[in-house]
């Protein structure tokens, strides 16, 4: 039996394809965003559950009450954090959800006879809801601004990178969720994979403890592994930590790693959908 | 009563059942549960290891603030959410009626639904960061401190239920907002510090709009035997009437459903 493993998808070697391809990503965009505004009041409360940066904030204040701590002034504190909740904001994915939910209920299959990729289409989804994430994130950007604009960077550089920066914090969330999900077509508890990355995530990307506050064998880990691209390296970005040909290398790194991650995904779903066999659908 | 306790007992037995049929999951899980605590304790251990006390709280106390914290977390994700989240999925789906029919308290039969038995590793975790946050402060707890905290662990799963009712009463109004309990899962992340973190404004709202400051914080100061008998009272009158207003919304709630189905 022939294994639908690329259900047709427009051309892109020619520029015919290439134009129809944007014509139908972009309305894919505005059906998500269309979408994200009708389930919006769901889609607020989602947004609102990101309140972790601000718990660690409220620790650590308390403890800068006396005095910096390893470089951290109370107002250093609440720019780190509130950069960490923008930079998480406006990168977040779901797609693990949907695929293990679509895989368990059979649902995928009928997305599988679409002619565009389902990872395609899921990402049109997870991008158009970033405008509603940019409303959530616009009193945010207004707070940081008021409580600690001095600590921000001031050179333009750093806020140009920001943009491929956040753009591969993005992807790599997407493209690991994507994996895990795809994991899901073997082996059914795919779900608590993602929830153990989702520990070390939070540990070794700094979204917990900026990463130059943990001692150093544990930086140095951080350092060489791909949680820190998801949160970490945009936000020393904005409190212009790096200077210009670090930040540059860094960015290399990131996007390293978006291709890696681009391989391993096409691989995975490559390798499971020999396996899925559509329960009920 | 003893019907009720009847009732709670084939409730708990089908779940741990259900679970026990699981059984790789069912070690997943609770691996998970025992990663997640270390996750939790990460951001303490960077913080003291900077200083020597926050707000008041040296490091072996602020851990059994935490212990509660972790045990009562347990409490809301391995019994209390789960159970509570199907309540919202029978009223979209229409399926509420079948518990409605049953000859039993509907509140009852949906408190206890869905328990998640892995999450015991919570409260052994809970268990073992007492047992080390009271070697380190070098003395035990007296058996009084123990009975006070006890009663206001029982206060703090009140209103940690109340709460829960709450939200879930709000289902049956607007179906919609059906994630509002993953919202005040992560509020509660809060918890995982004494209230006296928190200044002003916030300080009051974790203590009387949101009592976050009834569940884990003065739990902890009877441990630590700083509890004063007049936060006792009030913490005991104000969860009693805080669940007997969630009972009747709960009720008030169920009086206005019209099934989705039929």
């Amino acid at each position: 039996m022939r294994v639908i493993d690329a259900p047709k998808a427009p051309r892109l070697g020619t520029p015919w394809g290439v134009r129809r391809f944007a014509s139908l990503y972009a309305q894919l965009l505005r059906t998500g965003f269309a979408e994200a505004v009708a389930y919006r009041a769901e889609f607020l409360i989602w947004m609102f559950s990101t309140n972790m940066p601000l718990v660690m904030l409220a620790i650590w204040a308390a403890a800068a009450r006396s005095g910096p701590v390893g470089g951290y002034s109370q107002q250093g504190f609440a720019a780190y954090y509130l950069c960490a909740l923008l930079v998480r904001l406006m990168t977040g994915a779901w797609v693990v959800w949907e695929l293990t939910m679509e895989i368990r209920q059979g649902t995928l299959a009928l997305r599988l006879l679409r002619p565009i990729h389902p990872l395609l289409q899921w990402s049109a989804d997870n991008i158009a809801a970033i405008p509603m994430r940019g409303v959530v994130a616009l009193p945010v950007t207004a707070i940081l601004l008021w409580v600690a604009r001095g600590e921000l960077s001031h050179r333009w550089f750093d806020w140009l990178l920001l943009l491929p920066a956040l753009a591969g914090a993005w992807l790599i969330y997407f493209l690991v969720q994507a994996i895990i999900g795809t994991i899901a077509l073997r082996f059914e508890s795919a779900a608590s994979l993602f929830t153990a990355w989702l520990g070390f995530s939070n540990i070794l990307s700094g979204y917990l403890v900026p990463l130059d506050l943990f001692p150093r064998a544990v930086r140095d880990a951080a350092q060489w592994l791909p949680f820190r691209f998801q949160l970490s390296y945009p936000v020393e970005l904005m409190l212009g930590r790096w200077n210009h040909e670090q930040a540059l290398q860094l960015l290399g790194v990131e996007w390293i790693y978006v291709a890696f991650f681009f391989l391993c995904t096409r691989t995975a779903w490559r390798a499971g959908l020999r396996y899925y066999a559509a329960y009920g659908g | 009563m003893r019907r009720v306790f009847n009732v709670l007992r084939a409730l708990l037995h089908a779940s741990v059942a259900l679970a026990l049929q699981y059984r790789i999951e069912f070690v997943v899980e609770g691996a998970l549960a025992l990663l997640w605590l270390a996750v939790t304790l990460v951001p303490l251990l960077v913080v003291f290891g900077n200083r020597g006390a926050v707000a008041g709280w040296t490091f072996p106390e602020m851990l059994v603030v935490l212990g509660w914290f972790v045990a009562l977390k347990g409490v809301l994700e391995g019994t209390l959410s789960p159970s509570l989240l199907q309540v919202v999925d029978h009223v979209r789906k229409g399926t509420l009626d079948f518990v409605l029919i049953k000859p039993a308290d509907a509140q009852l039969l949906v408190s206890f639904a869905n328990v998640e038995p892995s999450r015991v590793v919570d409260l052994l975790g809970a268990g073992g960061i007492f047992v080390y946050a009271f070697h380190q402060i070098g003395h035990p707890p007296s058996p009084a401190q123990i009975a006070l905290a006890a009663i206001l662990l029982c206060t703090a799963i009140l209103v940690l239920y109340s709460i829960a009712i709450l939200v879930v009463s709000i289902a049956f109004i607007a179906v919609r907002v059906d994630n509002l309990l993953y919202l005040f899962q992560s509020v509660f992340d809060v918890a995982r510090w004494p209230s006296t973190v928190f200044r002003g404004v916030l300080s009051a709202l974790f203590t009387f709009v949101l009592p976050l400051a009834l569940m884990t914080t003065y739990p902890a100061l009877a441990l630590l035997g700083k509890l004063t008998l007049q936060t006792l009272f009030a913490a005991v009158g104000g969860s009693l009437a805080f669940a007997a207003i969630a009972r009747l919304i709960w009720i008030a709630s169920i009086r206005r459903y019209t099934s989705a189905s039929s």
